[in-house]
């Protein structure tokens, strides 16, 4: 045991998840920050175009996210419309890219679950006298179930995700390698040994959030 | 259905909150920005960046400029001459003489210095079906070919596969004519593990052959003629050109690449790995 953690330590493995976690933490709080009033917004307002929108935000769902990778980095080169921001290679832009990626995804989820709130649970909510605030928090209890599993999809999106990262980071060693591009790394190098531990540590991390996701679910729906 | 809502509650929420991340990221930007002159672009090949020589070099340069930021990005030579004429990168290390030339003459770059270099290797199976054992580059290409043998090319654009085709030239053949050939658009690691499983002949460099040779079944048919020689040159992408670039890092780094220093870490390097030194130093 202590042999694998001198392993993990010498090929700096524990920089690298702390690295991974940190960025896709932050990109799927913002995501989740802007994400829910937005779709919370799209699921209960009706307007021109909401066909359109919904269609367009479940097409960005299955858009390939290497795709928004290169898109990115168009704008991030030094050559690029905001190359003078100077993010290309930097977590910013990763955390940028995986909040596009995520986005779709949370907001999908999200105005489905809203919108399947019952249309007449709705109406009593506010004949009771509920003010706005507490409508949308009572909302969002309710599509719970929703909410949950799209902020536990928008993350195992970004976790898993290389292309974009790769393209947009860098894997620079010390600053934007994150477990899915340090194993690309390290398997062209030839250190299965190196690749096969990050790639389990990164199934463990993915196992324990979809558990934890899995429980929780479970308990929402036997209440 | 309408409801009693004020929807603009919510979009004046939504707004506000977009704004109130975007000035994070601005701020963030704010701060990258003032880094950007510490900031330095260095766009170089896999297999040079994978050799782990770069981070070695890296770290002893950052001992007498700490301020400085390397991000060595490795794409490979192709790749890395397109990010500088686009000014994308601040300096270049690649391996292709007769494009770096040209990016010089084309005015993308204004200074180009020989770094280290070494040999490319011939590797194939042991069996040697095309039996080019002790024979010159040239002739074992043609050996190949003449043999119908299966060849592995990088088909990338790297520096490893430009030199790949510029033998081919010379033995008067192009790829297409090739029987028995397979291009894996990757890595040298990758490559190679793909001439393994299909006990093929390929062209690699030698510090990935070195670092994989164990766990591969291929023999070392090289020859060490002038057609292998395998140089890395820093080139310095043109300030005039693209105003844009960190000039005055890409100057501190080339200075310090030219010193006795770096060129005896590049003397030693690999010994404690492979056995033996990975390159040679272009200068002493």
């Amino acid at each position: 045991m202590v042999d694998f953690l001198n392993f993990l330590r010498e090929n700096n493995i524990f920089e690298i998840i702390s690295f991974s976690l940190k960025v896709s933490v932050t990109a799927i709080a913002i995501t989740a920050i802007i994400g829910l009033p937005l779709a919370t917004l799209i699921g209960l307002k009706q307007f021109k175009g909401k066909k359109l929108v919904v269609a367009l935000i479940n097409t960005g769902m299955g858009l390939p996210p290497v795709v928004v990778g290169l898109f990115v980095a168009l704008l991030f080169w030094r050559s690029g419309i905001l190359g003078w921001l100077g993010l290309i290679y930097t977590p910013t832009a990763i955390i940028i890219a995986q909040t596009i990626i995520a986005m779709p995804l949370i907001l999908g989820i999200t105005i489905s679950g809203i919108q399947s709130v019952d249309d007449s649970l709705k109406k009593q909510i506010l004949a009771i006298g509920a003010s706005k605030i507490q409508y949308i928090i009572t909302l969002w209890k309710e599509a719970r179930l929703s909410i949950i599993t799209a902020i536990i999809a928008g993350f195992g999106a970004v976790i898993s995700e290389v292309g974009a990262v790769l393209i947009v980071g860098g894997n620079i060693k010390g600053e934007t390698v994150v477990l899915t591009t340090a194993i690309v790394q390290e398997t062209r190098k030839g250190h299965f040994d190196v690749a096969l531990a990050l790639g389990a540590i990164l199934l463990f991390i993915s196992f324990v959030i979809n558990l934890t996701a899995s429980l929780l679910q479970q308990k929402i729906r036997h209440e | 259905m309408t409801y009693a809502i004020n929807n603009h509650f919510l979009v004046k929420r939504s707004i506000i909150l977009l704004l109130f991340v975007l000035a994070i990221i601005a701020i963030l930007s704010g701060c990258q920005s003032k880094k950007n002159k510490n900031t330095l672009i260095l766009a170089t090949t896999t297999s040079l960046n994978d050799t782990g020589i770069l981070d070695v070099l890296i770290s002893d340069f950052n001992k007498s400029y700490p301020k400085l930021k390397i991000k060595p990005v490795a794409v490979g030579t192709g790749e890395a001459l397109a990010m500088g004429k686009k000014g994308n990168a601040d300096i270049l290390i690649v391996h292709s003489p007769e494009d770096e030339k040209k990016f010089i003459k084309d005015g993308f770059g204004v200074e180009r210095i020989p770094l280290m270099y070494n040999y490319f290797v011939i590797v194939g199976p042991k069996t040697d079906p095309a039996k080019i054992r002790g024979k010159s580059t040239l002739l074992s290409f043609k050996s190949i070919l003449n043999n119908n043998a299966l060849f592995i090319s990088r088909g990338d654009d790297s520096g490893t596969h430009k030199k790949e085709l510029k033998i081919w030239d010379k033995a008067g053949t192009q790829p297409a004519s090739i029987k028995n050939y397979l291009e894996t658009g990757q890595g040298m690691a990758e490559t190679l593990r793909i001439a393994d499983q299909k006990q093929g002949y390929t062209l690699s460099d030698r510090g990935t052959y070195l670092y994989l040779k164990k766990t591969i079944d291929l023999a070392d048919f090289t020859s060490s003629d002038s057609l292998l020689f395998n140089e890395y040159f820093v080139i310095k992408i043109d300030p005039k050109k693209f105003p844009k670039v960190n000039t005055d890092g890409a100057s501190a780094l080339i200075r310090y690449l030219k010193s006795k220093k770096a060129h005896e870490i590049i003397k030693k390097y690999g010994k404690d790995k492979v056995g033996e030194p990975l390159f040679f130093s272009s200068k002493w």
